[in-house]
Formats: C-alpha cells, structure tokens, sequence
C-alpha cells in the first residue's frame, strides 16, 4: 500500500522531489497518531486527576464506571455533549462562541516543533520524528503559546459577568508577567546548545552527557515555575480561584464550550510537561546509553526513544497534579512579586553568570563533554544552594508566608503592645 | 525567496495577503474596541505569516511574540478596564470633510506602493545582501539578525535599550506619584 501511493504521488508531479512522498506519508501518519495519543492522553489526564487526588486525600475516587474507573473519561465526554448549553443574555455572542477555541488550538500548535522521538533510519529515507523542525525552535513554542492568554480573556469578557471579568484580568496580566521571566529562563539553554531549534537543544544535552536541569538548575526551576503559571494551574490558578470567583473565566459556560476549556488546560499541561521535558531533562535522549544518538537509528531504538520521552511527559504531569494537591494559592500580591521581583531579577542575573560561565569554559578550552556538563553542575549546585538556603530562608518559595521587614514587624509589636496597654486600662 | 515561487507558494501568500488587508480594514471600521483589537491580531498573525513566507522566521516569530502575545493583551486589558464595551457614539470620523481628507491620503498612499512596486531602486540604496530578507534560508534564523545589532548596530542598539529604560522609569514615577497622592 505504501509504495503504492509513493508511486502516485511520483505520477501527480513527475518532476517533484523524490522524497517528497515519503515525507508526506509520513507527516500524515505522525499527524493522526500524534494527534490521537495527545487526545487520549488529554481525557486520561482528567481522570488521572481525580485518582491522584483521591490517592493523596486518602480517598478511593471515581472507580465505578469500567474496571478500575477506566472509562470514566467516556461518561464525562458523553455528559457532557448532552447537557444544555446555556447563553448568558448579555453576552457577546461571537466572541463567547470563539474563546474556548481559541484557549485550545495554541496548545495544539506548538506541537509542530517539538521533537518526539529519535530520526528513524527507514527504507525511504531519514524520517525525523518532529513535525517542521523550524529554525526558530522553542520562539515558536513561545509565540503560540503566548496567544492563550486570548481564549480565557475573551471569556471572561465576553459572559457578561463580573466574576468571569476578573478572571480574565488576572489571567491576563498574571500570563503576561509570567511570560517574561520564562523567556529570560530559555537564554541559559540558548547559550549552552547555541540554537533554538528543539532538536539542536536535545543533541546538545546528549553531547554534554548531562541534561539542562543540571546544568543549568537555575533556569530549570523559573521555567517550571513560569510554566505552572501560564497554564494556570495551582499555585497559580488565580484567573478560576473558586473561593473567591465562583469559577473565574468560565463561570458562565457549560456543556461542551466548559468541557472545551477543561481540556484546553490539560492540553497546555501536556505541551507544557514535553517542552519542560525537552528543554531540560534531555527530550527523547535515552539516558545512559549513546546508541540513540547517532543521527538516524533503527526502528526499535525510535520507539524506545518515543517511551522514553513519554515517560517524561509523564512525570511532569504527575508533577503538576502532584502541586495541585500539596501546595495551597498564592494571593494576588505574592504571585505578582514572585514574577516581578524575584524571578525576573534571578533570570536576568542567572544569564550573566552562565554567559561568564560559558566564556570562562570555552577560553580555558574544555570541550563540550562530560567535564564540560560536570563544571557547569557543579557550579549550579552552589548556585542552587545560595538561592534556596541563603536568599530565601523559605519566604520565597513558600506561597503561604511574605517576607516581614523589621520596621513593618517593630510596627506590628507597638500595635500589639499599644492594645494590650489599652485593654488593661480599659478592661470590658 | 525562491526565484520562481510555485504555484503552492503564491496561493499561500495572495491568501495571508487578502486576509491581512480584510482584517486590517475590519480593523478600522469596527466600533466596538474589543472587536477592533481582535481584527488586528488577526492582522499581525497574517504579516507574521507573510514574513515566513519570505523566510524570515525570527521576524515572523517576534511578531507574534510581541505583538500578539504581549502588546495586544496589554490592549485588551486597559480597554476592559476602562469598559469602553458600549461606546457606540465613540467614533472617530470627524464629518464630510474629514472623510475626504483621510480618502485622498489613502489613495496617495496606495498610489506610493504601486509606484514603488515597479520602481527598480538604485543599486546604491539596496544593501549587498539583505540579511533578514532574501539571504539563503540557514538554520541560524537569530544569527542573520543578532550579526549586525551587536557589531555593527551597537550603539544604536545600546541607546535604543537606553531610551526604552528612561521611558519604564518614567512610567513607574508617574505611577508612583499618583498612588502617593490618593494614599
């Protein structure tokens, strides 16, 4: 069947490019089957929510439909393609119709360049399993997904609704913010693989025999930070905050247009989870062994390199639920100061010390190898350790506290003590 | 560009061409403001496409980026806040005579492009070899802009850098200012 519709296509246009055919068969097969995992995947992530939380509360959750609750993500989808769909009176009707898709199609979009796999060495060809390596790489990753920030304005904008506005505000200017530092944190790895073509930052994580993470520590925190934020999951979840808007942005949707959102989110958890996994914990690079790594490999190695960046993808999203259920929601104020006033400055200053970094390494002519990465570890360790242990002293990370000046707490005391003197002169 | 662009090729760029004219022109005749920002995404989304088109990747990506992505939520953010929503008398075509003024500029305008389009420039005035436009499409897309801004452009660089600083102070003084006086 296959050479077949080679031949065709060599009929239709005699003097095309001869590898013009394969390449469309196979982008076509890479297209649907991508596309069909993604979406499976999207609908089991619902429901791996609901377990994982019920594992951690110490819950049983959902395990009636199916075996084990397997086909719970069915009933939810046939649920909700039978509700009523509801149109608030004052809503702008076309924008409301156009956010939801407009919050799901960037997270479909910025799969066209990531790298999913090893290049497959077949019979007609070097097939690279990445959809349009593009020269600009993760900018493009970066632009698309920018634009999602529109789908949950226009949302909120569009009901009518105060609750939803001010989801829509947050979100906007929570993304906007977030945006900033998480471009900055890309710099470092821009620096160490020196392109920005996905597929280049992978072989050069292969070549140093040590992944970005290490690597490059620093950026890897701010960019997983920066990246819960943008897909608005806790502790950033302020644009839907129930306890305080109802259910933020989507509050005045329902049916399949509130199920559209549901799985736009996880939908940008999963891009989120494999340009995380690509950027720093080496993308669909084996680990421990160099057989994957020359140029175009035999089908077996392909597929064992596609699990392997699976089963990243994979741990990112148990860590994005994980989060979700351990760590309480930053109050507006803190999630704003967090983006501006620390991760902003520690990107800009991380980027000088790995520009030096890299200088100082490539003078003192160390090639780029396993010394090369070792180096670099080792002085992310200790930058590590003085951000976490000596900056912080945990009033930054943690979401529940802000750091108390010495002149607000000696304030805080006089009150104290100005209320105490008070009610003993005037007891009630 | 390709010398003869094929057939696939010009389809693709008549089409982001028309719809970034239709969106521009939907753009300028929407009252509502919310509809008119939306328009010109749409537009800066096509000219991104065109400038891919004519392999410049970076500038295609910048476009989205910052534009799209950064500037245009900024846009739709201050125009919710002032709840323009409703402003059907908000209109700015000043009258009969204002109409006329702003069709002969167009069309002076439009007169200019299609003068230019025919004009062959003066070997002179056209760079050796363009860098972003026309240069031979290589894997290093921010190479081809980065080479000149940081050797030849440098000053310039630094003191654009310099004047978006002075205008970021600015703007946090003016806020400052106006938050001490309602406190």
């Amino acid at each position: 069947m296959i050479p077949a519709f080679l031949s065709l296509v060599q009929v239709a246009d005699p003097q095309g490019d001869p590898a013009f055919g394969p390449w469309f068969l196979a982008t076509l097969i890479k297209m649907i089957g991508l596309f069909s995992v993604w979406m499976v995947g999207v609908a089991y992530m619902t429901l791996a929510e609901r377990r994982v939380s019920a594992w951690i509360q110490d819950r049983r959750g959902p395990n009636r439909v199916g075996p084990h609750g397997l086909l719970q993500p069915i009933a939810d989808g046939v649920k909700n393609i039978m509700k009523e769909e509801t149109l608030p009176p004052y809503a702008n009707r076309a924008i409301f119709f156009l956010a939801p898709m407009m919050s799901f199609a960037p997270a479909m979009m910025a799969w066209a360049v990531i790298p999913f796999g090893a290049s497959w060495a077949s019979r007609w060809g070097r097939i690279d399993m990445v959809f349009a390596d593009l020269p600009i790489g993760f900018l493009f990753v970066l632009a698309i997904t920018s634009l999602g920030v529109y789908g949950i304005v226009l949302a909120g904008w569009a009901s009518n609704n105060k609750y939803a506005l001010l989801g829509g505000l947050r979100s906007s200017a929570q993304m906007v913010s977030y945006e900033i530092s998480m471009g900055l944190s890309l710099i470092p790895v821009l620096l160490l693989s020196g392109n920005v073509t996905l597929s280049e930052v992978v072989n050069s994580q292969a070549s140093l025999h040590v992944w970005n993470a290490l690597s490059l520590g620093v950026a890897c925190f701010v960019f997983i930070a920066a990246a819960f934020a943008e897909t608005n999951r806790l502790p950033f979840d302020l644009p839907e905050a129930e306890s305080e808007l109802i259910t933020g942005y989507h509050t005045e949707y329902s049916a399949m247009k509130f199920s559209l959102f549901f799985i736009a989110e996880y939908a940008n958890m999963i891009t989120a989870s494999a340009m995380i996994a690509t950027l720093f914990f080496g993308g669909w690079d084996v680990p421990f062994t160099q057989a994957d790594n020359t140029g175009a490999v035999a089908f077996p190695v392909v597929l064992l390199s596609m699990l392997i960046f699976a089963l990243k993808v994979a741990f990112f999203l148990f860590l994005f639920i994980w989060i979700r259920w351990t760590l309480p929601r930053f109050r507006y104020d803190q999630l704003m100061s967090l983006g501006w006033k620390i991760f902003l400055p520690v990107s800009l200053a991380y980027i000088v010390i790995i520009a030096a970094m890299v200088l100082a390494l490539d003078a003192a002519g160390i090639e780029r190898g396993l010394v090369y990465g070792l180096i670099l570890f080792g002085v992310n360790a200790v930058l590590l350790v003085i951000l976490f242990v000596l900056l912080d002293r945990g009033r930054i990370v943690s979401p529940a506290s802000v750091p108390v000046v010495g002149a607000r707490l000696a304030r805080l005391r006089q009150l104290a003590a100005a209320r105490a003197r008070l009610s003993a002169v005037e007891p009630r | 560009m390709p010398p003869s662009p094929g057939l696939f090729y010009q389809v693709h760029f008549y089409l982001f061409g028309l719809l970034a004219i239709a969106s521009a022109l939907a753009f300028v005749t929407r009252k509502s403001p919310i509809a008119a920002a939306l328009w010109l995404v749409s537009v800066m989304f096509n000219l991104a496409a065109l400038y891919v088109m004519m392999d410049a990747h970076f500038v295609g990506a910048i476009q989205v980026l910052v534009y799209a992505g950064a500037i245009m939520v900024v846009f739709l953010f201050v125009v919710m806040l002032l709840n323009l929503g409703h402003a059907d008398e908000l209109s700015d075509i000043r009258g009969t005579w204002g109409r006329i003024a702003a069709g002969a500029v167009g069309l002076a305008l439009l007169a200019q492009i299609m003068a230019m389009s025919r004009t062959r420039f003066l070997s002179v005035l056209q760079p050796p070899t363009n860098p972003v436009f026309g240069g031979p499409p290589d894997r290093g897309a921010i190479g081809t802009v980065a080479q000149p801004l940081f050797t030849e452009h440098l000053l310039a660089f630094e003191l654009t850098s310099i004047l978006l600083l002075t205008a970021i102070v600015g703007a946090v003084a003016v806020g400052k200012r106006k938050g001490a006086n309602d406190t």
